[in-house]
């Protein structure tokens, strides 16, 4: 056995090639394992969009409705909680009030939030750690002071949002809750979970 | 001295012979053409308004069936999808083929519950199938008056009775290698028309039996294709693996 | 000095990495003239590795529970992205684990290299093969179909063959009076955590028995004789490159005909998946004919062959038995078949047929003709070792080297 007269350059370049092949063979090897890690047809077939009657809902009724195993809430605001969002920002109490940096469809970026005034549907999970904030519409109860126009609060951390899911200041919740995207397919029927935007 | 045990392996020959499968009528070959997505589509829709009646795919969703057959969630939705949820309203089409048949309804009305079939093709093999909805025929022995060559005494009624029409048996009488006589079927002869010519009617059983060997194993085509991926560029490696390998061995004297 | 050599000092000087790299990869010394048969050891680990892997992703989604087990199968192959492809990697694999393994056992009996002193190396190996069967057995019943059913339940009675205690045996091995969601259960604990973790320990413990006493070559010398100054075997050349080089294209050729049947063939016409599998279990039906998977079909032939049906499970354990005692049924001083008597060959080659047939006739029905013809086979099977101890006593063998030749 002896390395006398080898070629090394050709020797290092069979090495980097193969070892290149290789890692890409090796690359594409892995590909399908970590794609089996994503939603399934059946995860996507439960987490289809959802319709959702609207047309019997009462003034200041909340709908909770499931999409992809997230609550939805469908809120309807009646004049004076619409009232009620003009003078949280009157009040200055809410961090993020034009939801620059929350996330929502471009059709929801206005100051009450919807594609109608009326209608709030927000995704109804906790921007700060997921927890799900119960529906306090009441004026001024004793514990959330005398200022309150109704809003959503989240037990888990005292996060509070107004009604347009807006975040208030000095709470944990960094955002304003996520509006899904959705679409009215009538006066009584809204589709969330998709939109005209998507195809 | 090798020879000798190839001598004893030839004189063994004889008596491992595979099992004669029995013959069956009809015998008649298939070749499924996955290249024919029409042929799959007619197949698609024979099943749903034949088959559904009794049988489910129930690991088979409809948009994968619309996706793969070039069948959009719209025409799925007009043409395909017969079944509801317990609300009544259409199955979704991100479902199941599932069906709502009563399985213990079933029992009692066949006699065994109609099995799903998304399997059906994986388990019994395209052959089976193409020459047992060939092999329905007349026998007022049977409770629903007919019986199946293929598959003697099945539960299953002549669903596709209206297109094939009637036919009976021409019975022969052969003898088995006991020396037992048995009657065997070696022919069919028409009695009364169905709506399709014979030609037709085998078409038309081609189409089904070709949907059924998709729906048996949905990803099959594609499988394929990436195996020929897969194998060029193996091919490739190796080749590069024998180099390297002989530059090393070089230096082995 | 480098940080990459400054990097490994501090590792070293903690873990004995370059030691470890060096006493069995670097400066362990292979014999220069290892052939085609040598290639099947490392395909062994690879495939090893490929079940290990395809197997951690498909727990992910199977679901070990009787009444969902066949449906999460479907589910893996159909609405988990790529998931058939995992899941054919995997029963291909397992297929292929006793290919390679069948050849690297014959390979062993070919070169004789069970003999003094790798009588460990094959023992480990040996309970390998024990676990794999075990390990591929549980396996087969996880998809929950007709076969998996059925051939679990023809094995565990295999056990109520024992006098006295058998009953008891099988229904502690059940968990209940038929194979219920008990069985599945626990065979699924058992074939993915308890038999992997044995099979990983005992295919350390060949490999460290193997590095121990050296490889053995097609001429069966042993390299170890004749050094050179350095105290390196004349005949050896470094593990690392020269064979980990020679086995990449192993692995590459391996890959491509394994590829083919994924691709291509991946129910190998019903050998590798049973088409009577694709039918959820059925207490209450059985398929008409229950074969086991091809593997297993050598030692069920010979279960079959006898009448008696405590002597056939004897006989069947006795067939396994007897290749761990093959390194003492060999009596030789050669080791290779190259050296070897006409009279060895003929007797390997008669075993070699033998098995080959048995793995044969316990794929069909059996009739009256093939039972005979397996009881044939049988003979000719344990026949092997019984004329091996007679013919190796005296064996009129040729004179070995001292040399490797090439």
């Amino acid at each position: 056995m002896s390395s006398e007269g080898v070629d090394k350059s050709r020797r290092r370049f069979l090495t980097a090639a193969t070892s290149v092949v290789g890692g890409v063979g090796v690359a594409f090897a892995a590909y399908p394992f970590l794609a089996t890690w994503m939603p399934s047809a059946k995860a996507q077939s439960a987490g289809a969009p959802v319709e959702a009657g609207i047309g019997k809902m009462e003034p200041g009724q909340q709908l909770v409705v499931k999409w992809r195993g997230k609550p939805v809430w469908i809120v309807r605001r009646d004049e004076q909680m619409l009232s009620g969002l003009k003078k949280n920002e009157e009040l200055d109490v809410l961090r993020d009030p034009m939801s620059d940096e929350s996330i929502q469809p471009d059709y929801c970026k206005n100051e009450h939030r919807s594609i109608k005034p009326e209608y709030l549907i927000a995704i109804g999970i906790c921007t700060h750690l997921g927890c799900s904030p119960t529906y306090r519409p009441e004026l001024a109860p004793a514990d959330l002071g005398p200022d309150w126009q109704g809003g959503f609060f989240c037990p888990c951390h005292g996060s509070k949002f107004d009604l347009a899911a807006r975040v208030f200041k000095g709470v944990p919740a960094p955002t304003n809750l996520v509006i899904p995207p959705h679409k009215y397919l009538s006066d009584a029927t809204v589709l969330i979970g998709e939109d005209d935007g998507e195809a | 001295m090798k020879k000798s045990v190839w001598i004893i392996a030839g004189l063994l020959l004889p008596v491992l012979g595979w099992a004669s499968g029995g013959a069956m009528y009809p015998n008649d070959e298939i070749d499924v053409d996955w290249g024919d997505k029409a042929a799959m589509q007619r197949g698609a829709k024979l099943f749903v308004n034949y088959c559904m009646g009794c049988h489910s795919l129930e690991y088979m969703r409809y948009n994968r069936m619309g996706k793969d057959l070039g069948i959009s969630d719209e025409l799925l939705r007009e043409n395909l999808i017969f079944t509801t949820n317990k609300n009544g309203e259409q199955t979704k089409v991100g479902e199941q083929m599932r069906i709502n048949m009563d399985k213990e309804y079933a029992e009692t009305a066949f006699g065994t519950a109609p099995p799903d079939l998304t399997l059906i093709a994986r388990s019994r093999g395209t052959h089976w199938l193409y020459n047992y909805l060939r092999g329905f025929y007349v026998d007022d022995s049977r409770p629903l008056g007919v019986n199946n060559s293929v598959f003697p005494n099945v539960g299953m009624p002549h669903v596709l009775m209206g297109l094939e029409g009637l036919k009976k048996a021409v019975v022969e009488t052969h003898k088995d290698d006991e020396g037992n006589e048995k009657a065997v079927i070696v022919g069919f002869e028409k009695i009364s028309d169905g709506s399709m010519s014979e030609a037709e009617y085998n078409q038309a059983v081609k189409d089904l039996v070709s949907f059924l060997d998709y729906v048996g194993e949905p990803i099959k085509q594609k499988r394929k294709n990436v195996g020929i991926g897969v194998l060029v560029f193996l091919f490739i490696f190796l080749i590069l693996a024998i180099l390297l390998k002989k530059e090393y061995w070089k230096d082995v004297h | 000095m480098s940080n990459q050599n400054n990097l490994l000092a501090w590792i070293d000087a903690r873990f004995p990495l370059t030691k470890m790299w060096n006493e069995h990869l670097a400066q362990y010394y292979a014999p220069k003239n290892f052939n085609f048969w040598y290639y099947f050891g490392s395909l062994a680990l690879l495939v090893l590795v490929l079940q290990i892997v395809t197997g951690i992703f498909l727990t992910m989604q199977y679901k070990p529970y009787g009444a969902l087990a066949f449906g999460s199968v479907e589910y893996i192959m159909r609405d988990v992205d790529w998931g058939w492809l995992i899941r054919y990697l995997h029963s291909t694999g397992a297929s292929f684990f006793f290919i390679v393994v069948y050849l690297h056992m014959f390979r062993g009996m070919m070169y004789g290299s069970y003999q003094k002193p790798r009588e460990l190396v094959w023992l480990f190996g040996m309970f390998i093969f024990l676990a794999l069967m075990a390990e591929a057995f549980m396996g087969y019943l996880l998809p929950w179909g007709q076969m998996s059913y059925w051939g679990a339940q023809v094995i565990i009675s295999l056990f109520g063959a024992i006098p006295v205690i058998g009953d008891d045996i099988t229904l502690f091995i059940r968990g209940d009076y038929v194979i219920s969601d008990a069985t599945l259960n626990r065979f699924f604990a058992l074939h993915v955590i308890a038999v992997p973790i044995i099979l990983l320990a005992l295919v350390v413990m060949h490999i460290i028995a193997l590095h121990e006493v050296g490889s053995n070559n097609p001429d069966g010398v042993d390299i170890k004789k004749l050094k050179d100054e350095n105290g390196v075997p004349l005949d050896g050349i470094p593990f690392h490159p020269y064979y980990s080089v020679k086995d990449i294209v192993g692995v590459a050729g391996f890959l491509i005909i394994f590829s083919l049947v994924v691709f291509f063939f991946p129910e190998m016409h019903g050998y590798f998946l049973e088409h009577a599998n694709f039918v959820p279990a059925n207490p209450f039906k059985t398929p008409e004919h229950i074969a086991p998977v091809w593997y297993f079909t050598p030692f069920y032939a010979i279960l079959r062959a006898v009448p008696d049906k405590l002597l056939g499970v004897i006989a069947m354990f006795a067939a396994i038995v007897m290749l761990f005692l093959l390194p003492w049924f060999d009596r030789g001083k050669v080791r290779s078949i190259r050296y070897r008597s006409g009279a060895f060959k003929l007797i390997l080659v008669i075993f070699v047929i033998s098995f080959i047939g048995l793995g044969y006739l316990g794929a069909l029905p059996p009739t009256v003709g093939r039972t005979w013809a397996a009881r044939l086979f049988t003979l000719g099977y344990f026949g092997y070792f019984f004329a091996l101890w007679f013919i190796s006593k005296n064996e009129n063998t040729k004179p070995v080297p001292e040399r490797v030749t090439s």
